[in-house]
């Protein structure tokens, strides 16, 4: 820790197949942010040595970049990376430590943070650095969302932190910037195995299911066939979204009925609904209207989704959901 | 309106709600399409207790009264009428027994009922024999110490899904209405069998069949109370149960409102909410008034009755009279308020309406109900006493 | 086998409103249930304890009156369960809660598997299983979604990962997380509620837990909450105008600013 107490910012990257997600990466961007903010240093923390993109990984902001000894790339070994972590981190003290939700959220970070004697503030939309205090700000949602709480750490450290896959936008790397690269081993067979993953199934399907979605991506009859619905399935893909229809494709044949919205089919309210070529029937909207946000794409400037519509887009789906993709994916790098 | 629930019955009430939201709700409209009669929900009121509600606590129920088996009946029917009247029928296929059976009776069928083996039915109706109970032709013969069945019992609730059945029929045709006797019928019993389940309007999960015996031997140890009692016993046993068909049309009528009043504050026409429009507002308000008022007759003759009143056949035909009334105007409403989409399968008001148009006409027509209570009203002159 | 279930009470419906005269916050009346999600944890200790003849004993770290919720567990067929309940407790965060939790397993003494659910509805974090875990210092795995098999050393479950599902061997005892894929929760039956009601509902407070005051509640919790707002709604129904490559552009800075995504 430096003596004004702005000690380092670890980022805990993921990886998959070798390559680091693109969640990581972009809190990589926001990382180095408030590491300028305070001069503190950046790490980023790998949990494996086999990480083909670690480069970028200092492109992206990162002056030094930790690779534990991890066994095969996306195993799983949880109480390894959390005695590994905790190691690391009693030795060099970092101010602070993030990480992305998902798995990594639901077990080790959480575990490490007790290993360390201190607490985590999860699923977090937003950080900052209160100049004043010199804390970091974490802004998280609580009950369902309809509350925000700013959460800190008076007095313990490090301050730990998971955030939303999506919460931060994708710095732009500097190809230029060089960061270490420090391998750390470990000797794996210290850690007494507890657990053991006996095997691993892989979804291939990608499905999230419509009543649990975060993001839903809908489309209705305007899509004229079902081979169109592979434009509107590439979108939510992008986003990890569900896909929803209108009863019209249903009853054509063209979705199956467990993808239908509305009041015979599901009911759902995710954070953000993308309606494309929906015109938005009463028994459509009883099916989705306590969407967080709503985005209607339609060319009839008539149709009654623009009066629940949060953002709305008067024009060709046809042209507007492939550049919408596009640009995301883009933005996903 | 506050009625002042002991906590076993906010319990109950509450048990009932949970069953009905969350294993009800999800299959009712598939049931009622495919007429199919639900077992596996049953088995979860029975595993949960519902089936012992209305069993005396010797015979490992619970002991509770007509009053309790309102609270569950209301509380199923404001998902499915049809699943409620299952279990409603139960409890009135048993009612016999509890009333008059002996101790051995109650000893062999009680407990089977209570834990939800077994299901009960009750019959009396015959093709020939509606409103006019006495008709049934029906005849059980003495021969040593059984009884020989020959007849048909048409319309029976339960029936076919039921394991003991409790039947009215002549034992002796030359009384006329004193020559009847009601007796246990056991399902499996040779010369017992089944007609094909009814096809209904409403209540369509529900199994409606006939019964046919052809020479069916049932031991004399079956018969109920005495010979000769068959229509005190059905008379006394309908008593105590109208008000289960009244607490089943308020609970219809209680999901009909609750439909009506979320479609209203949905649906705009014109600009704004069709709950705004007065016309509308006005439905709903007939509707929750009579609704609150028919529940409170339904609770008020079913606490009557558990309290220990000596006769009640007014009251309990009153209470099944205006709830089934008034189940069937606001379903017919709930309807009107949905309009186009109400008359849709799609929408759950529909049904509604078909399951609210039994409770006029079993356990007595309405009008017969009426003249039964014209009868009453007559006899004392309407003096209030 | 011995099987400690840990659940929460939290408000039965969750839907926050601020009060139009004084701005304070009403977290939807005070009727009170069972954190929905434990109550899989709850039905998967109940089928283990029935598999294995053991007991399964419900733990809640509350005030006084959320005995309702533990007595409404003893009512699904939890055989025992214990309140931790002290003013001291009171603003715990999800380490000082999982320490409080530690605490009483620890004085409880004998246990093979301890299930919670994957997380409140409330404060929605998480946190608390994995936490109590370490804390316990036994084998964790969260996000279980079905339970293979169950011996006396060790126990295979699937959990969910974040690309499908992993095939999982703990050896006990451990702590687990549990998801709604794992079971259907049964319903109750009357007479275990009502029998319930009157069961009489162990609680420890911070003293009989052995827990210095200072360490856990507001004080000891390594976490504070600074400030509690309503979130930023989007702008309603706004029409994004010009070309579709600029309404593209429009739409993903917007959905950026309001972080739907
Ligand atoms: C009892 C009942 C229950 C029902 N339940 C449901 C239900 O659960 N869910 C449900 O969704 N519906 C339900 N409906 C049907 C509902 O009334 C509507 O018919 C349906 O929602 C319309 O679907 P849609 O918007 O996809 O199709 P349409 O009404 O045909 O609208 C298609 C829209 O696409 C737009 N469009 C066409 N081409 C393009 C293009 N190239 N670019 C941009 N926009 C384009 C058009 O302008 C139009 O607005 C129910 C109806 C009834 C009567
Ligand atoms: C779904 C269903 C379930 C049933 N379940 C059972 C059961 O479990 N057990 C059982 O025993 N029965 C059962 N019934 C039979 C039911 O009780 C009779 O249908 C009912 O009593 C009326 O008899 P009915 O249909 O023969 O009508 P009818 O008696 O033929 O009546 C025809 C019309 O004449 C009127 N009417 C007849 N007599 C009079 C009168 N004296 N005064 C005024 N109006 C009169 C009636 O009100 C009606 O409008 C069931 C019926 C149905 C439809």
């Amino acid at each position: 820790m430096t003596s004004d107490g702005s000690g380092d910012i670890w980022v805990v990257t993921e990886q998959r197949d070798g390559r680091t997600k693109a969640p990581s990466i972009a809190l990589i961007g926001k990382a180095r942010k408030l590491a300028g903010e305070r001069q503190s240093r950046l790490t980023a923390v790998c949990l494996s040595q086999v990480v083909e993109d670690a480069a970028q990984l200092a492109a992206y902001g990162a002056d030094r970049v930790y690779l534990l000894d991890g066994p095969v790339p996306d195993d799983w070994n949880d109480d390894a990376y959390v005695k590994e972590l905790v190691d690391l981190a009693r030795r060099e003290k970092p101010d602070v430590i993030l990480a992305t939700s998902g798995s990594l959220s639901s077990s080790v970070i959480p575990r490490m943070a007790v290993a360390l004697d201190t607490g985590v503030s999860p699923n977090c939309i937003s950080l900052d650095f209160d100049h004043q205090s010199r804390m970091l700000v974490q802004t998280r949602p609580a009950f369902g969302g309809s509350l925000m709480a700013n959460v800190v750490f008076p007095n313990r450290r490090p301050q730990i932190a998971t955030v939303r896959p999506h919460a931060f936008k994708k710095g732009d790397p500097d190809p230029s910037r060089q960061g270490e690269m420090i391998r750390v081993d470990f000797d794996r067979q210290a850690v007494s195995a507890k657990t053991k993953l006996l095997n691993v199934v892989k979804d291939l399907s990608g499905k999230v299911r419509l009543d649990e979605a975060e993001v839903v991506v809908c489309g209705g009859r305007g899509l004229g066939k079902a081979e169109n619905f592979q434009m509107v399935a590439e979108l939510a893909e992008v986003l990890g979204a569900a896909l929803g229809t209108s009863r019209p494709p249903v009853d054509d044949g063209w979705v199956p009925y467990a993808h239908q919205v509305g009041q015979t089919g599901k009911i759902v309210s995710p954070r953000l609904y993308i309606a494309c070529g929906v015109a938005g029937a009463p028994q459509h909207l009883a099916g989705m209207q306590t969407s967080e946000i709503i985005v209607a794409i339609n060319e009839d400037p008539r149709a009654p989704i623009f009066e629940v519509a949060t953002y709305g887009m008067v024009g060709d789906l046809f042209k507007i959901v492939p550049l919408l993709t596009k640009k995301l994916r883009e933005a996903r790098g | 309106m506050e009625y002042f629930l002991s906590e076993q019955q906010k319990t109950l009430k509450s048990l009932a709600r949970q069953i009905a939201e969350q294993r009800i709700l999800p299959v009712r409209a598939e049931l009622d399409e495919k007429e199919e009669f639900p077992w596996d929900l049953i088995k979860e009121m029975a595993s949960s207790d519902l089936l012992r509600v209305f069993i005396p606590e010797e015979y490992d129920g619970l002991g509770g009264g007509c009053f309790d088996l309102c609270l569950v009946v209301e509380e199923l029917s404001r998902a499915c009428g049809g699943i409620a009247i299952s279990y409603a029928a139960n409890a009135l296929g048993v009612l016999p027994l509890m009333l008059y059976g002996s101790d051995s009776q109650k000893a062999k069928y009680l407990p089977a009922v209570a834990s939800g083996n077994r299901l009960a039915a009750f019959a009396v109706t015959e093709a020939t024999a509606g409103s006019d109970a006495s008709a049934i032709r029906t005849s059980a013969k003495r021969d040593g110490d059984q009884y020989v069945l020959n007849g048909t019992k048409q319309f029976i609730t339960n029936g076919g899904e039921a394991e003991i059945y409790t039947v009215v029929v002549m034992t002796d045709a030359a009384k006329g209405s004193r020559g009847a006797s009601a007796l246990v019928v056991e399902k499996g019993t040779p010369g017992f069998t089944f007609g094909k389940k009814e096809k209904k309007m409403g209540i369509r999960s529900s199994a409606t069949r006939e019964l046919v015996f052809r020479d069916c031997r049932v031991p004399a140890e079956n018969l109920i109370s005495r010979e000769g009692m068959g229509f005190i016993v059905a008379m006394r046993t309908l008593d105590r149960s109208r008000p289960g068909v009244g607490a089943q049309a308020v609970g219809i009528a209680q999901g009909a409102l609750e439909a009506a009043v979320e479609y209203a504050q949905q649906r705009v026409q014109f600009g704004h909410p069709i709950s705004a429009i007065q016309a509308v507002q006005h439905m709903l308000a007939n509707m929750a008034t009579e609704l609150e008022a028919a529940r409170a007759l339904v609770y008020a003759t079913a606490r009557t009755i558990d309290a220990g009143a000596k006769s009640f056949t007014e009251e309990s035909a009153m209470a099944k009279l205006f709830a089934s009334d008034m189940a069937m105007r606001v379903t017919t409403d709930a309807v009107q308020i949905l309009a186009g989409a109400g008359y849709m399968r799609d929408y759950p008001v529909e049904k509604m309406m078909r399951d609210a148009k039994i409770t006029q006409i079993y356990e007595g027509t309405n009008q017969v109900i009426r003249s039964a209570i014209a009868l009453e009203v007559l006899k004392r002159k309407a003096k209030l006493e | 086998m011995n099987v400690i279930v840990c659940i929460k009470q939290v408000p039965a419906k969750i839907k926050i409103e601020i009060d139009p005269k004084t701005s304070a916050l009403a977290s939807g009346g005070v009727d009170r249930a069972i954190n929905p999600p434990d109550l899989y944890a709850l039905e998967e200790g109940i089928r283990i304890k029935e598999k294995t003849k053991g007991k399964v004993t419900v733990l809640t770290v509350g005030p006084a009156k959320a005995d309702e919720s533990l007595k409404e567990a003893i009512g699904y067929g939890a055989d025992d369960a214990v309140l931790l309940s002290d003013p001291a407790f009171e603003g715990s965060d999800t380490w000082a809660t999982s320490l409080v939790l530690a605490k009483a397993i620890r004085k409880i003494g004998q246990f093979d598997l301890v299930l919670c659910g994957k997380q409140s509805i409330d404060g929605e974090t998480g946190q608390v299983g994995p936490m109590l875990g370490e804390a316990l210092g036994v084998p964790f795995v969260s996000l279980v979604n079905r339970i293979d098999e169950l011996g006396q050393e060790s126990i295979k479950m699937m959990r969910m990962s974040d690309e499908g599902h992993q095939l999982i061997e703990m050896t006990l005892p451990g702590v687990i997380t549990v998801v709604k894929e794992i079971n259907v929760p049964r319903i109750p039956s009357l007479r275990g509620l009502m029998a319930a009601k009157k069961a009489a509902i162990t609680v420890w407070n911070a003293r009989e837990l052995g827990i210095d005051p200072a360490t856990v509640g507001m004080a000891g919790s390594p976490t504070r909450v600074s400030r509690v707002f309503f979130p930023q709604r989007a702008s309603q129904g706004e029409m994004l105008q010009g070309d579709p490559e600029s309404q593209v552009e429009q739409l993903v800075e917007r959905l950026r600013q309001t972080r739907a995504i």
